[in-house]
This record gives structure tokens, C-alpha cells and sequence, in this order.
């Protein structure tokens, strides 16, 4: 068991340098800016006076380092600094957003987890069927359309009809069931997008061990092919399908900037969408670092939970 | 009920498409290759005409448009009606010229981006897994960090430093492309460096880049030309879904993405123009996906 | 006295996919088995014995397909019955010994576990009974721990153990007949024994029935009543096992037995420099050492046969000697001069001068290769040969190894048999022209009679170019047949060493004799003899 505790650890520490990592790679994207922020902000046509006085006022005359120390101590205490664009505090811009943008991505995760690891499990017990062809095809489709192909199509489709909004308004006194309600086509989009794909690796990774010795002597065991995929593959296949799910919730993760700008949805995405319009590089730094992480977060979970699911690392000799 | 009529046109055309276009593979294939599409199942012939049709209209058309890319024809928002086939934009372009137009900028744009990606990513990731040690531990570490930030998210990150022409974009969609492409080509290099005959080769005391050239290349394309295909559908998604968000090429360049984004309000009146761009870029990149599906199910030597 | 028949097969007809076309893989061979006896089938790969051993359950791999003949289990139509009543009978009635235990335990469930899935499901015993009767069984089947083995995970358990516990699993529901495929050719000679055992008195105790498949006749021997012999998915003569091994029929069968009686006479200890040198070798990965103080000589025109088992440090012995493993207390001598430790630090001719032939064939010859590059490259790398030069050299080469050039020199490997990459192989070592060539357990993927003939090759180009040959091998019929000096290893070290007669006649060292003892003769009382001469088992 110590073993188990010494490789999670070893995880954590490992997730904890990839966020350090992560952070100097979007702290020192700006470091590769032509000119520097102050000329950034201020243009072609500044004068040496304002550009210095600028400078030293955002504290750009400090070395890189010292500059990047004291973003990311801002950070870790929720304070991302000013955006440029509107001069108010980044925190405040960001805080309702993230909410609903966790919101749409768990809706979507809540819609398509168990729907594609049911349709792969189908897929790979019926495999070659009519069944399996069919929903192969329809799979590699769904994954080849652009997310505002599928959101348009569903406006198109359920909005027309007066079905369900095709713009979302979500204030802070939304309820959570009318949240339920508006925010179904953003959501449906995302599920139609990553559910695809979740349930051919699903597929593939429970057909990937059919063709294992053991597989073939559970049958010789005159064991049902229910029983054999639902007790002698699945409990293998966890550890692949555990990253196939957190592959594609980091996916949802992408996949919302865009479905927010189709539906007008009030999230991070959006806001990310106008910051970097105006080029208004500490909004993008601080919701870029905030992507990053729960992209992080996620393959962390999957890589622990991956690990207690394998006996042989959970047994040793 | 309009849903229904659509899917079956559909359907109808798709296997319409898949079968004349695999009798005519069939018919024309150099007598070796013949083996190759007597057994390949209709949605790859489908997907290769697709990409047939594509690559024509792009290299033809100025020969194919009406009009010329950029030009004002008439008032906006006009109907489907000749000589407007496809109505016109939110500017009074032909909506037809445009698509046309589209097919040689968005696919050129993202082809491009692709093969640098590619070239870039495979030549570092076989380098790495051939020569091993502590060039390949920083320079896959260095990835995995990379990695680790969503492409998209990286990219629009990269876009508001250097600013979105569309050499910029180019470049920030290859070295973030290159990075996935560098993982797949060390982990498929990996899996053949440790075979006898590359130790075989070692021994001989051949040099690294006919290892490479020789050795290791010719056991390693099957799986890099799915990937090949597999990155060009990435890529191309990102491009346009980058342009639709207004931060990818931009107008008067006609391009799939931003076309849909200029003419989005007209779905909200029930008018599907809109629609087609972005059918279109969905068009291809299911032909794409439905080739390397095959290519990906032979090379595994029909292990179902 | 006339026993009851249990399983009737009449002109079986087994089909195999490749691409989309369908061939024969069994083609139409009849079978009878009484209660309580054991058939051996035998054969090379490729005969089909494993499709014909599952289609006697009535199953088909995928990709197979069962499509003439038919099968008849004590009255029941295996064709004609419905699926569902043919799981019923598998693992009930009719229950399966796969070869390779390890791989075919599932390895998210405890042994007994998978022990016991097959009585309740089949409703034969409840749990509590079963897990009780897994007991019983690990201790027939004489594993160390019965009590507490069947809680283990399958990586927890040995490989030896492992197949012991897939025999007990097999008879968890009491069945009439049990297949056995190949259950022992994946262990070590020392292992095989113990398990053959076990296997032979838990069938004779319960009065199973069983299909003993393998290609080993001197097992076969040890366990059977009857041996049928199948070629190409043809019988080629079935009779009972005294009989069978005294006067075999037909051609085919005593080609089989014909093969272990290659061996040429050893020649005397050379004398002078030795063309290898290994001297007080130490070595090993990260903090392990794999060879401890390895020491031995090989001279020109000579065989040194390194045997052991596996992970003895055989095949370190060997990439220390190539250079990808240097060592790190010892040096290996070339000539009397040492050689840098690395490959890297080697120079061409050093390279040139040793040169390896590889196990599998299939992973040692680049598939996208033509032979003309395979067998050239090193001939145009080493000697400078260019042109019309290079060009007779490659002929000549595959004329060497008995492949008519005309016919393969733009061939691709794949399109070569087995033991035609092997030839291959060796081509490619000598266009080198080195002086020696370590040979790594090169025949033991091959079948017998292709192995003869692999073995005849490298015997015969040995005298003509006066090669130095390391030959690495866990197989003692192989270091009879070719060996002139022997190098016994067991873990890491060497136990003994010396001229092969000499080793053979008298092993000084118990390993020695056990290893030696442990390797099957073609006689039918040889297993009984060996375990009252062990004195476990009268």
C-alpha cells in the first residue's frame, strides 16, 4: 500500500511543477512581445515621457523575474491584476463567469459520460453488428463537425420551434432550474461534440482487450458474452477509459470558448473571446491560467484513479 | 418532418457518391493497387471523391466562381435566386464565389499548417526517441508542459501577443499542432527503435540519419500518414473555429469560418446560408476522418 | 474390455480468414476419444492441433469458422446445438488448458475468484463450496500454500504455479474432458516437470478425459494412451503411444524423430589465442548486477553453447559482448587485445569482426527491406563493395544459404518462410565476413525439422570459412546436436564449464544435473523414472 501513496504523491508533485511550468510559459508568452506592454497599451505614438511613466507605474522596469514573482503572488491570493481594457480588477471580471462556465461544462459532462460509456460498451458487445457500423459512422461525423456547425444546426432545429432559448441570460437571481432550462442547447451541442468520441475510445479500448488469452478463456469457461465484456474486460478497460473521460472533459473545456459565443452564454470563454479582441493581455493570462489548470486538475484525478484501478499496482508481490 | 427529408437526401447522396466513386477506383486503379479498393467500405470512397471534388474546386476556382472573390454584386442578404444561386453576405458578395473562394483559402491555409506541424513534429519526435538520453527527456518534458495547456486556449493566448495576420496564425496553430504530432511520432519511433533489426543496424555502426532514413521511416509511415490526416482535421477545426471567433483570417479573404460568423444572424430568421460554409468545412473534414479510418482499421491488420 | 465413447469427430472442416478469403485449416480429420483416456495431439505449427482441440468444445476463434463435419460430445450435435447450450457445457463438461497461464488469467480477479466463477455460474456448487473445493484441489495439484494461494493476484503467483492453478480451475466443475493446449511450453525444463506431474496424476485421480495438445513428442510420450499426428490440418497416422514410439508408419513421423539424432562428434579442445575472451565480467541495469564474474573462452572453429534458464544471464552475456552493455568490473579480449566496452567506442572493424543472428527473424530483418539491401548493406559498408562486385557478392551469399538468387533478391521478408528469414539472418552475418557470430536461441522459434535444417547450415559454413560460434540456447537437444564446449549459467553466474561430452557424461554440479535430468526423453517411462528417482512421487 505504501507503494500506492509514494506513486500518488509523486503524481501531485509532478501536476503541482506542471502548473509552475505552465504559469512561467504564459507569464513569459509576453515576455516575447515586440515592444512591451506600456507600448502595447499606449501605441506608435506615445511619448518617451508617458511610455517611462507608464512603465513605472505598471513596475515594468523591475527584471522579468521579480515581475513574474509578484504576478504569481498576486495570483495565488485571487488577485490577477487590471484589465487593461476596462481598468477594473480582473478577479472581479472573472468570478460570476467561472461559476457558470463550470456549470455548462458539468451539465455536459453529467449529459455524456454515462451516454457514451453506455454506447461504447453496446458498441463493443454488438461489435460489427448493423448497430456498431451504424454508430461508427455517426460517430467519426460527430467528431468532424465544427462546434458551431452543431449549435447552429440546434438552433436551427429546437430554437426555431420557440423550444428552447437560443440565447442565454443568466443573471445572479437565475434560478437553477431555469439555468437548467437555458443553458440545454449549449450543452446538448457540447455533449453532441464529445460523446462521439468518448464512446470509439470506449469501443476500441474494451475491443483492444477481446483479443486477449484471458478473454478467450472466460468464454471457454461457457461464460455469457454480457458477462464476459461486463466482468473480465471492463474492470481492464478502466484505466484507458478513465483517460478517454478526462481527455474529453478537458476537451468540453476548449469547446465552451466557442458554444459560449454562439449562444451568448456568459462564461470565461466569452470573456477570453473579447480579451483577446482588444488584446487585453492580463485578462487572457489569467483565464488562460485558469483553463490550464483545470486541464491539469483533471489529468490528475484520471492518473490517480487510473492507478487504484490497477490490481497490479495495487497488490504487489 | 423537414428534418427526415433532409436526412434522406442525405443519405441517398452519400451512397450515391461512395458507390459511382468506388466502381470508378475499382475500374481506373493500376493493376497492383486493385486488391487495395476491391474490400475498402463505401464511407472511404465516399471521403476520397470528397476530397477529390474539394481539391479541384480549390485549385479551379477562379475558373469555377461566378464572380470575383472580393466583389460587391448587389444589395445584402439576397435570396437564393440566379444569378445569385446562393444569395449574397451581409456585404452584397455572392455567397457562391465566396464558398468557392473558401475552398482554396481555408484548406490551403490549414494544408500548409498542417505539413509544417508535421514536418516539424515528426523530424524532433524520431530524432528524440532515437537518440534517447537527456535530449529526449528535456525535450519531451518541455512537451509534456506544453501539452498541458488546451491547444485552443494556448493559441488564443499566442494570438493576442503577436497579433492575428495569417502568417501569425500559421505559425502559433503549427508549433502547437507540433507538439501533439512530436508525442505520436517519438511513442510510434520508440516502438520500433527497440526492434533487432535497429540494434542490428547499431551494431553495423550506421549513423543516425540513415537509421532514420532507412530503418526507421519506411516502418513508421503507415501510422504518421493517418496521423497526417487525423492533424489536418485538427487543424483545419482550430483555423476556423478561430476565424469564426473573429481571430483567424480575417475579410476580405474568403473564408469558411468567418462567413459563417458575418452571416450567423440570418439563422435566427430560419435562412440556412449560413449553414453551408460551415457544412462545408464539416463536408470535408468528415471525408477526411472516414479515409484514415480505413487506412487506421487496414494497418492494423484487420484485428475485429 | 470396450470403453464408452465421449467424443465423436467425423471429417472435420476448419476455415480460416485471411483478407476475405477463406482456407482450410483442418481439413476433414475424424477423432474418437473413450471416457477416461488421454489422446495426444502432435504436430508442427501450422497443423492445426489448437483449432481442432477448441472445435471439440464446439468453439471457433474469430476469424474461424467450423464449416463441415461433425462433432459429437456423449450424444450431443456440438454444430447443431443452440449457443446457449453450448456454454453450457463449456467449462462444465468440456474445460480448456490454455499454454500461457499468466496471460490467461484475468488479472483484475483473485484466483479463486476465477476459480469459482465457473461452478456458480454454472450452478454446479455454491461459493462457499467451491472455495472450499479450490482448496482441495490446490493441494492435489501440490501448491505451496493451498490455503492461501487461491487470494492472490495472478502477477503475485509464479508462472509454474500459475499453470498448476489453471489445471485445478479446469476441474472446478468436475468435467468429462479437459484440452490441454501446450500447457507446459512456455516454462523452463526445470519447472515443466513438477507441472506435467501434477497434470498427469489429477487426470488419472478424477478419470478425466483430456485432448493433450503439443509439439513436444517426448511430453506427448509422458502423458498419453494414444498419439495422432496431424501435418498441414491432415492426420498423417494416429495408433497407441508404446507402438506409435517403436515403430512409427509413416515418413513424416519418423522425420519428427529423426531430428534429434543430428549431432556431429565434438571436436578436440583447441588450443592457442581464443578469438573471444570474456574475462571476470560484471554487469547489470541500474542497481542490479544481471552477470556476476562471468568468465569463458570461444576459439575459432568451435561451438560454445551457453545454456540456461530463463533469466540466467545468457543474453546479457551476449550484449556485453556486442558492446550495448558495458560492463562494469572485466573486459572482453578479441584476439588477445580488449575491446572497448561500448559498441560506440568500436571501431568499423571490431564492428565487422563479431556479428549476431537474432531469435525472431521477423524482428530482426527490416520489413520494408528487399533482401539485396538486407543481405548488401553490410558487405557494401564493410568491404566497400559497389555495382557489379556487390551484386555477385549478394548472389553468391544467398547461394550460400541455399536460396536461389534469381527467385529472392528483390524479395521483401514477409514474403519469405520462417526458417527462410533465418537463412536471412545468417546471410547477413556473414556478408560481414566476421570471425565470430553469437547465435541467440536462433532455432527456437522454428519447427523442428526446420530447425535440423538451420542447424546443418551453421554447422557446414563453421568448417568452410572456420567461423567461432557462441551459441546461446535454453534448448539441450540443440547443445547436443551442435555444441563442442558447454556453458552452463544460473542466475547471473557460471556454474559449469567444460567439454561437451565430458559435461554430459558427468555434471559435476547438482544444477547441472538437475537441468540435464529435467529435459524429456522419448521414452515412456522416463517421467516415472525421474520422480522415484527424485523420490517425490512413486
Amino acid at each position: 500500500m505504501n507503494e500506492i501513496w509514494r506513486m500518488i504523491g509523486r503524481r501531485l508533485l509532478l501536476g503541482l511543477l506542471t502548473l509552475f511550468v505552465i504559469s512561467v510559459v504564459i507569464f513569459g508568452a509576453t515576455e516575447l512581445l515586440p515592444g512591451d506592454l506600456a507600448r502595447e497599451l499606449l501605441g506608435q505614438s506615445a511619448t518617451p515621457e508617458t511610455l517611462a511613466a507608464l512603465r513605472e507605474q505598471l513596475g515594468l522596469n523591475d527584471p522579468a523575474p521579480i515581475r513574474y514573482l509578484n504576478w504569481l503572488w498576486g495570483v495565488l491570493h485571487g488577485d490577477f491584476g487590471v484589465s487593461m481594457a476596462t481598468k477594473k480588477p480582473i478577479a472581479e471580471l472573472v468570478g460570476g463567469r467561472l461559476g457558470n462556465t463550470l456549470f455548462l461544462a458539468l451539465y455536459a459532462a453529467a449529459l455524456s459520460v454515462p451516454l457514451s460509456l453506455m454506447l461504447g460498451v453496446l458498441a463493443a458487445l454488438w461489435r460489427n453488428s448493423v448497430f456498431d457500423r451504424m454508430s461508427n459512422a455517426l460517430a467519426l461525423t460527430s467528431i468532424s463537425f465544427p462546434e458551431f456547425f452543431v449549435a447552429y444546426i440546434l438552433i436551427l432545429w429546437l430554437a426555431q420551434t420557440g423550444l428552447f432559448p437560443s440565447m442565454v441570460r443568466i443573471t445572479a437571481s437565475t434560478t437553477f432550474s431555469e439555468r437548467i432550462y437555458m443553458g440545454f442547447l449549449p450543452a446538448l451541442t457540447l455533449t453532441l461534440v464529445v460523446t462521439a468520441h468518448m464512446m470509439r475510445m470506449t469501443r476500441a479500448a474494451i475491443i483492444n482487450l477481446l483479443a486477449s488469452p484471458y478473454i478467450e478463456m472466460a468464454r471457454l469457461k461457457g461464460m455469457s458474452p454480457l458477462r464476459v465484456v461486463l466482468r473480465h474486460a471492463v474492470p481492464n478497460a478502466l484505466a484507458p477509459i478513465i483517460n478517454v473521460v478526462a481527455l474529453n472533459l478537458a476537451y468540453l473545456i476548449t469547446g465552451v470558448v466557442v458554444v459560449e459565443v454562439v449562444f451568448v452564454y456568459p462564461g470565461l470563454g466569452q470573456l477570453m473571446v473579447d480579451a483577446v479582441t482588444n488584446r487585453d493581455i492580463p485578462v487572457v493570462q489569467a483565464i488562460a491560467l485558469i483553463f490550464a489548470s483545470a486541464y491539469v486538475l483533471l489529468n490528475l484525478v484520471a492518473d490517480v484513479l487510473s492507478t487504484i484501478t490497477n490490481p497490479r499496482l495495487m497488490h504487489r508481490r | 418532418m423537414q428534418v427526415l427529408v433532409v436526412l434522406a437526401v442525405a443519405l441517398v447522396a452519400f451512397f450515391g457518391v461512395a458507390l459511382v466513386s468506388r466502381a470508378a477506383l475499382r475500374t481506373f486503379a493500376p493493376a497492383h493497387q486493385k486488391p487495395t479498393f476491391r474490400d475498402m467500405p463505401l464511407t472511404a470512397s465516399f471521403g476520397i471523391a470528397v476530397i477529390l471534388i474539394y481539391v479541384l474546386v480549390a485549385v479551379f476556382a477562379p475558373l469555377l466562381a461566378p464572380f470575383k472573390e472580393s466583389e460587391v454584386v448587389g444589395a445584402q442578404y439576397l435570396p437564393w435566386a440566379a444569378p445569385y444561386y446562393l444569395g449574397t453576405d451581409k456585404l452584397g458578395r455572392d455567397m457562391l464565389t465566396r464558398l468557392i473562394y473558401g475552398a482554396r483559402n481555408t484548406v490551403g491555409i490549414a494544408f500548409a499548417t498542417t505539413a509544417l506541424a508535421f514536418t516539424v513534429g515528426s523530424i524532433l519526435g524520431i530524432w528524440a526517441a532515437l537518440v534517447g538520453g537527456w535530449l529526449d527527456q528535456w525535450l519531451s518534458r518541455f512537451v509534456d508542459a506544453l501539452m498541458a495547456i488546451p491547444a485552443l486556449i494556448f493559441s488564443l493566448l499566442l494570438l493576442t501577443i503577436f497579433g492575428t495576420s495569417v502568417l501569425s496564425l500559421i505559425l502559433v496553430i503549427a508549433s502547437v499542432d507540433a507538439t501533439r504530432v512530436y508525442r505520436l511520432a517519438r511513442s510510434v519511433a520508440q516502438g520500433i527503435v527497440v526492434m533487432d533489426y535497429i540494434e542490428a543496424a547499431r551494431l553495423r555502426g550506421e549513423g543516425k540519419w540513415r537509421l532514420i532514413r532507412r530503418e526507421i521511416l519506411p516502418n513508421a509511415m503507415a501510422p504518421l500518414v493517418a496521423e497526417f490526416g487525423l492533424r489536418f482535421c485538427f487543424v483545419f477545426l482550430s483555423i476556423s473555429a478561430l476565424s469564426f471567433l473573429g481571430l483567424g483570417i480575417k475579410p476580405p479573404t474568403a473564408d469558411w469560418g468567418s462567413m459563417v460568423r458575418e452571416n450567423a444572424t440570418l439563422i435566427t430568421f430560419g435562412d440556412i446560408t449560413p449553414l453551408l460554409p460551415a457544412g462545408a468545412i464539416a463536408l470535408l473534414t468528415v471525408a477526411v476522418n472516414f479515409v484514415v479510418d480505413w487506412q487506421l482499421h487496414r494497418a492494423s491488420g484487420l484485428k475485429e | 474390455m470396450e470403453k464408452q465413447v465421449l467424443l465423436t469427430i467425423r471429417d472435420l472442416k476448419i476455415e480460416g480468414r485471411s483478407g476475405d478469403a477463406w482456407h482450410q485449416i483442418v481439413k476433414g480429420v475424424d477423432l474418437t476419444l473413450h471416457k477416461g483416456e488421454v489422446l495426444g495431439l502432435i504436430g508442427e505449427s501450422g497443423a492445426g492441433k489448437s483449432t481442432l482441440g477448441l472445435a471439440a468444445m464446439g468453439y471457433a476463434r474469430d476469424g474461424c469458422r467450423i464449416s463441415g463435419g461433425s462433432i459429437d460430445f456423449d450424444g450431443i450435435d456440438l454444430r447443431a446445438a443452440p449457443e446457449a447450450d453450448r456454454r453450457a457445457l463449456r467449462g462444465k463438461r468440456i474445460a480448456y488448458v490454455a499454454q500461457s497461464a499468466a496471460a490467461s488469467f484475468n488479472p483484475a480477479h483473485k484466483l479463486i475468484d476465477q476459480y469459482c466463477e465457473g461452478p456458480v455460474v454454472h450452478g454446479v456448487m455454491p461459493r462457499e463450496k467451491a472455495e472450499a473445493d479450490a482448496v482441495e484441489l490446490y493441494r492435489r495439484m501440490r501448491l505451496p500454500n493451498p490455503d492461501e494461494i487461491g487470494f492472490r493476484y495472478p502477477h503475485q503467483v509464479s508462472g509454474g504455479q500459475l499453470q498448476r492453478a489453471m489445471t485445478a480451475m479446469a476441474m472446478s466443475c468436475r468435467p468429462d474432458l479437459i484440452i490441454f493446449d501446450e500447457p507446459t511450453t512456455a516454462l523452463d525444463v526445470t519447472t515443466q516437470i513438477e507441472v506435467l506431474a501434477a497434470i498427469r496424476d489429477i487426470v488419472r485421480q478424477f478419470g478425466t478425459a483430456a485432448i493433450y495438445i503439443t509439439h513436444d513428442l517426448a511430453v506427448v510420450a509422458q502423458m498419453a494412451d494414444r498419439i495422432k499426428v496431424l501435418l498441414r490440418g491432415d492426420e498423417v497416422e494416429e495408433s497407441d503411444t508404446r507402438s506409435m514410439l517403436a515403430a512409427p508408419r509413416e515418413d513424416y513421423t519418423r522425420s519428427l524423430w529423426a531430428v534429434r539424432s543430428f549431432a556431429r562428434p565434438a571436436l578436440p579442445a583447441a588450443t592457442g589465442t581464443p578469438v573471444v575472451s570474456v574475462r571476470n565480467v560484471t554487469a547489470g541495469y541500474g542497481a542490479v548486477d544481471v552477470l556476476k564474474d562471468v568468465s569463458f573462452d570461444i576459439h575459432a572453429r568451435r561451438t560454445v553453447a551457453v545454456v540456461g534458464e530463463s533469466g540466467s544471464g545468457k543474453s546479457t552475456t551476449a550484449r556485453v559482448i556486442t558492446g550495448l552493455l558495458p560492463p562494469r568490473k572485466g573486459e572482453i579480449l578479441f584476439n588477445g587485445k580488449p575491446l572497448p566496452p561500448s559498441f560506440k567506442a568500436r571501431s568499423r572493424e571490431e564492428l565487422r569482426q563479431c556479428q549476431m543472428i537474432y531469435q525472431m527473424a521477423d524482428t530482426a530483418l527490416n520489413p520494408k527491406l528487399r533482401l539485396r539491401e538486407l543481405i548488401g548493406r553490410p558487405a557494401e559498408m564493410y568491404l566497400g563493395l559497389k555495382g557489379r562486385a556487390l551484386e555477385t557478392r549478394i548472389r553468391d551469399l544467398l547461394a550460400l544459404i541455399e536460396l536461389e538468387p534469381d527467385k529472392y533478391i528483390d524479395r521483401l521478408p514477409s514474403e519469405l518462410s520462417g526458417g527462410q528469414k533465418q537463412r536471412i539472418g545468417i546471410a547477413r552475418a556473414l556478408a560481414a565476413e566476421p570471425q565470430m557470430i553469437i547465435c541467440d536461441e536462433v532455432t527456437s522459434a522454428l519447427d523442428q525439422i526446420v530447425q535440423e535444417g538451420i542447424l546443418k547450415l551453421l554447422d557446414r559454413l563453421q568448417g568452410e570459412l572456420n567461423l567461432a560460434y557462441m551459441f546461446i540456447t535454453h534448448d539441450l537437444a540443440t547443445v547436443k546436436s551442435i555444441a563442442d564446449e558447454v556453458v552452463v549459467m544460473q542466475h547471473g553466474q557460471v556454474v559449469e564449464r567444460g567439454p561437451k561430452a565430458e559435461l554430459f557424461a558427468a555434471p559435476k554440479e547438482d544444477y547441472t544435473n538437475l537441468l540435464l535430468s529435467s529435459v524429456p526423453e522419448m521414452d515412456l517411462d522416463w517421467l516415472n523414472r525421474l520422480l522415484a528417482a527424485r523420490g517425490e512421487h512413486a
